[in-house]
């Protein structure tokens, strides 16, 4: 058998930690991926977690990327198997060539091992049980002790963990002293028993710049904070949850009156995804910016209400961190499955909104902009996460906000203009964009009011079954479905190198799996313009996009090609132009993934001419 | 072979009938081809009508001319808020009507014209109220809501709105049948009582007012649609109540639950119509100028100031016991009786904005200077993610 040289690299590998979940893991391997971007390296961690509270396995991968690719890249160099249960199958997923790190104090059979990798045995449990005593710190240590490991391993500069451990626990002093004790002993343990540093190393660069490490759920939650949204109504549920309460977070430290201690803001949580539907349509009805966030199954549960905000004309914000669906699904993996329900949710006819960020930045962007959106379209904006731009730290840029910038609350019409004797209709279209003005209630004690109601009726509100007046309304909402499309955030393009006939949409999530999958598809010589959607309805520029090439790709994180179906569907698109490419096993795209399934797809379009074959 | 014809066909509208403005003063949608889907009343009034404090009238408390079934009893309980809502002064357009679907729920149409209305989705009233209440903590709330609407498809909203305390008046006006859909049961109905069609209800009922008082509502009443001098000041406390109000009103369905065999149709309420008390509502500081026999009344100070005069019919009944108030109505029940009156009152109680503890300026109103943080809070927030 030959023999397999260990990886070497710098500043560009993975590191996969299997843990057992409610051990105390997260923040030590938290700890070990800001420490790398103390380095000035960056880091693209994601958590690979059950449905479950204790007990279960969980991972979490740390992609070390000098050249900063942020999506999943697949494999692993270096496993930390913390976790006996899974051992088999994490010793297996080790790329050949890479490195084992395990808990070497019980002696393990040789049959457990590979040859063509490299076993770090550190005895973790005894090193900890000859250090402490109490059981909860044994296992809490015990993270920190294989953090410190692997600083000698991976030759990370100690003074920058210590640093961020500093942070961590500012003012806690005995906390803080004993997690760098614990770090201490790992780090001598391993630089006075094992060769150090391994192939793998993080060596210091200047590659994070300016560049935040933030949660896209975090960031959602923030930009509701800047958009004025004052009522959340919420339901738990994975992997929306950290919304809600991130934005209580956000709101306690900033949105008390400084005078009074009292709370600009009322956060519900409901008792099921309608009542909390229900309390976002109220709330804005009645003039606050209002949102819910939720996933899959909370989506289906809502869509009465939500064919009541399309019809009705009511503003809501939805936040709908996608998870792999249908039924339950797989209720802790990502998918960007969702596309068709929001697009079309409810009975009759509807369209709606959707944002699809592409990072935490713009989770920020969008989610602050939705309540605009809202407001101004009396309708509901759906912000399409995923569970991973939603639940893992994301390194992106600074979030940003103009000062000068003031909210558009819409078409709304005052006591002043309804005393100047403006012609109130709540459904009439007065401006030709099919956007009626509203009133909020209580108002004026003699103009103004309406009775708002899901059934039909005439411009000015009045209860209707006439076959000519349900049409002249529904018109009405097709023309304001249209005027969102030069409000809503455009796509971006991005052109090949060289001209091609070739194009490729994608959005959401996918984003850097397929920035990265462009560079492997260049050095395979294939040439792609490519356009991120990020809205729809969608822009015309996204038509001419798709006219421009002879085809193109259509890569998404589900199994029915949901926005290729949208976009044949609402542009009359011939199917044919548009090659779905499709990941759907709950796990992030990578660019490999990408760039294998486009470059076969391109491989098999250079035809041999059939004289040629046939001779 | 004839086959379809592809391509969209639009619908072409002539573009006239659409709207009544566009014939200016046409109110009242029936020319012909017109379908007729509402009546406005005719805007004349008398001149000698009485006004109440604020200087307006009973018409203005009104709305469009109910289109339910003459002898129903929802026009009864429209009749009683619009009587309350006079009496209280109350200005009209600084009230949010929010119902669901149904019968009852179509009644906000009927009356306060010029308050906003919102017919929302079955069963959903409770959570757009609490919404709504949330958004602008200075209107008044009025929930009307039916036994479909509340105990069964919404039997959870109803049960969350009142464990939230949220300042409301919701208004059952329960039939114990769908009459919309026809006459099927709703889970108000009791057991052994018989459709119009002879079928006899299996199923256990449920009684709002016993969940409402076991949720924490703070103000629980029943009465009768028929009664509304029992009625008018129920409604017009529950109004000046702060807190989650609750008035289960048995209003009999004329068209499918008026029969013999049905326990509610106006017949068999009168007969079993247990009222323990009777309310005068005072609002403002004069003192009570009814005489009252000595022992027989019992005066309540709510929050707001306002008083309630309450005349013990049942000299037993103490409507500040919340426990003593289930019992009581479980053993009537058992009786085949239907208590009836206000059955319990907290002056002291809460509502959801002093739990959420919200500024006292409407959310509404606030603008970007009071929500957002701005651009040096967030150049701190983005330092400390690095």
């Amino acid at each position: 058998m030959s023999v397999q040289s260990p990886i070497s690299s710098v500043n560009d590998f993975v590191v996969r930690f299997a843990n057992v979940n409610g051990s105390g893991s997260a923040s030590a391997n938290e700890l070990f991926a800001r420490s790398i971007l103390r380095h000035g390296v960056p880091v693209s961690p994601r958590n690979i977690f059950p449905s479950n509270i204790q007990g279960l396995p969980t991972w979490y991968e740390v992609r070390v990327t000098e050249d900063g690719h942020l999506g999943a890249r697949g494999a692993v160099d270096m496993m930390v198997a913390m976790n006996p249960q899974t051992w088999d199958k994490d010793v297996a997923s080790i790329e050949p060539g890479g490195y084992l790190f395990y808990d070497s104090t019980k002696p393990m059979p040789t049959s457990k091992f590979r040859e063509d990798i490299t076993v770090i045995g550190v005895p973790l449990t005894a090193i900890t049980n000859s250090t402490y005593t109490d059981p909860r710190q044994r296992q809490l240590f015990k993270n920190i002790i294989y953090l410190g490991a692997l600083c000698a391993l991976l030759d990370l500069d100690p003074k920058l963990v210590e640093q961020l451990i500093g942070e961590q626990y500012k003012g806690k002093e005995k906390l803080l002293s004993s997690n760098v004790h614990a770090l201490h002993l790992g780090r001598d343990w391993a630089l006075q028993n094992l060769k150090c540093p391994i192939g793998l190393r993080v060596k210091k660069s200047d590659k994070v710049g300016d560049r935040i490490f933030i949660e896209g759920n975090s960031a959602a939650a923030l930009g509701a904070v800047y958009g004025g949204a004052t009522v959340c109504a919420w339901y738990p549920i994975t992997p929306s949850s950290s919304v809600a309460e991130a934005f209580t977070s956000h709101c306690k430290k900033y949105r008390h009156d400084p005078e009074t201690g009292k709370a600009k803001y009322a956060i519900v949580q409901g008792e099921d995804e309608l009542a909390s539907i229900g309390i976002v349509i109220g709330a804005s009805w009645n003039g606050a910016r209002a949102f819910t966030a939720t996933s899959g199954p909370g989506i289906s549960l809502m869509t009465e209400f939500i064919g009541l905000s399309y019809f009705a004309e009511i503003p809501a914000v939805i936040m709908n961190i996608q998870r792999a669906g249908p039924s339950t699904g797989m209720p802790t993996r990502t998918q960007q499955c969702d596309v068709i329900a929001c697009a079309y949710a409810s009975h009759g006819d509807t369209k709606h909104v959707l944002l699809f960020p592409e990072d935490p930045a713009e989770a920020f962007e969008f989610a602050a902009a939705a309540f605009d959106l809202a407001e101004r379209l009396q309708t509901t904006i759906f912000l399409m996460l995923d569970l991973d731009i939603g639940m893992n730290h994301r390194l992106c840029r600074p979030l940003k906000w103009d000062d000068a910038k003031q909210y558009d609350r819409g078409k709304v019409m005052t006591a002043e203009m309804l005393e100047e004797g403006r012609d109130f209709g709540r459904y009439l279209d007065v401006d030709g964009d099919g956007i009626p003005y509203r009133t909020y209630p209580g108002t004026h004690p003699t103009k103004g009011s309406y009775f708002t109601r899901g059934t039909s009726r005439d411009r000015y509100a009045r209860y209707s079954e006439e076959g000519a007046v349900y049409a002249d309304n529904m018109q009405r909402l097709v023309r304001k479905f249209e005027t969102a499309q030069d409000m809503v955030p455009r796509p971006l393009q991005a052109n090949a190198a060289k001209p091609t006939k070739y194009g490729v949409l994608y959005f959401g999530s996918t984003s850097p799996a397929m920035d990265e999958a462009i560079g492997i598809l260049e050095a395979r010589g294939h040439q792609l313009d490519r356009m991120r959607i990020r809205a729809f309805p969608f822009h015309s520029s996204v038509a001419s996009f798709i006219a421009d090439h002879d085809f193109v790709y259509v890569v998404e994180q589900n199994r029915d090609a949901q926005l290729r179906q949208l976009i044949v569907n609402e542009n009359g698109i011939d199917p044919v132009r548009l090659v779905p490419i499709l990941h759907y096993d709950g796990t992030p795209i990578t660019a490999r993934f990408i760039a294998n399934a486009i470059g076969d797809h391109q491989d098999h379009l250079k035809v041999t001419p059939l004289r040629k074959a046939v001779t | 072979m004839p086959g379809l014809v592809p391509g969209i066909h639009d619908f072409l509208f002539p573009g006239q009938d659409v709207d009544g403005r566009d014939k200016p003063g046409r109110d009242v949608a029936g020319t012909a081809g017109v379908v007729m889907t509402y009546i406005a009343k005719p805007k004349f009034h008398h001149p000698g009508l009485k006004k109440n404090e604020l200087g307006y009238t009973h018409r203005d408390y009104e709305g469009k001319i109910s289109t339910l079934c003459a002898g129903c009893g929802h026009d009864s309980i429209t009749a009683s808020i619009i009587e309350a809502c006079y009496e209280l002064s109350i200005e009209p357009h600084r009230v949010a009507k929010i119902s669901g679907i149904g019968c009852s729920s179509k009644t906000p149409d009927y009356f306060l014209g010029n308050s906003h209305g919102f017919n929302s989705v079955h069963g959903r009233m409770p959570s757009v109220l609490t919404g709504a209440n949330l958004a602008n903590r200075d209107l008044i709330y009025l929930g009307v809501s039916g036994d479909g609407d509340s105990a069964s498809i919404g039997f959870g909203q109803f049960a969350h709105s009142i464990r939230r305390a949220v300042n409301m008046t919701y208004i059952v006006e329960n039939n114990g049948v769908y009459g919309l859909t026809k006459g099927q049961f709703s889970a108000t109905a009791d057991r052994g009582s018989k459709s119009k069609k002879g079928v006899t209800n299996t199923d256990n009922a449920i009684d709002l007012v016993a969940i409402a008082l076991q949720l924490g509502a703070t103000f629980v009443a029943r009465s009768f649609s028929g009664d509304k001098t029992q009625l008018v000041p129920l409604i017009a406390a529950a109004i000046r109540h702060k807190g989650a109000s609750f008035i289960d009103v048995i209003s009999p369905c004329i068209a499918f639950n008026n029969h013999a065999g049905s326990t509610k149709s106006f017949d068999y309420v009168r007969e079993h119509n247990d009222a323990v008390n009777r309310l005068d509502v005072l609002v403002g500081r004069d003192p009570i100028s009814v005489d009252y026999a000595p022992g027989t009344v019992q005066v309540v100070e709510q929050h707001d100031g306002s008083r309630l005069a309450l005349r013990k019919l049942d000299a037993d009944y103490d409507p500040h016991d919340r426990l003593g108030a289930m019992t009581f109505l479980q053993k009537h029940a058992a009786k085949g009786q239907i208590v009836t009156g206000l059955l319990y009152v907290d002056p002291e109680a809460e509502d959801l904005h002093t739990h959420l503890d919200t500024v006292e300026t409407p959310l509404n109103t606030l603008d970007e200077q009071a929500l957002c943080p701005g651009s040096a809070v967030l150049d701190k927030i983005n330092a400390s993610l690095r």
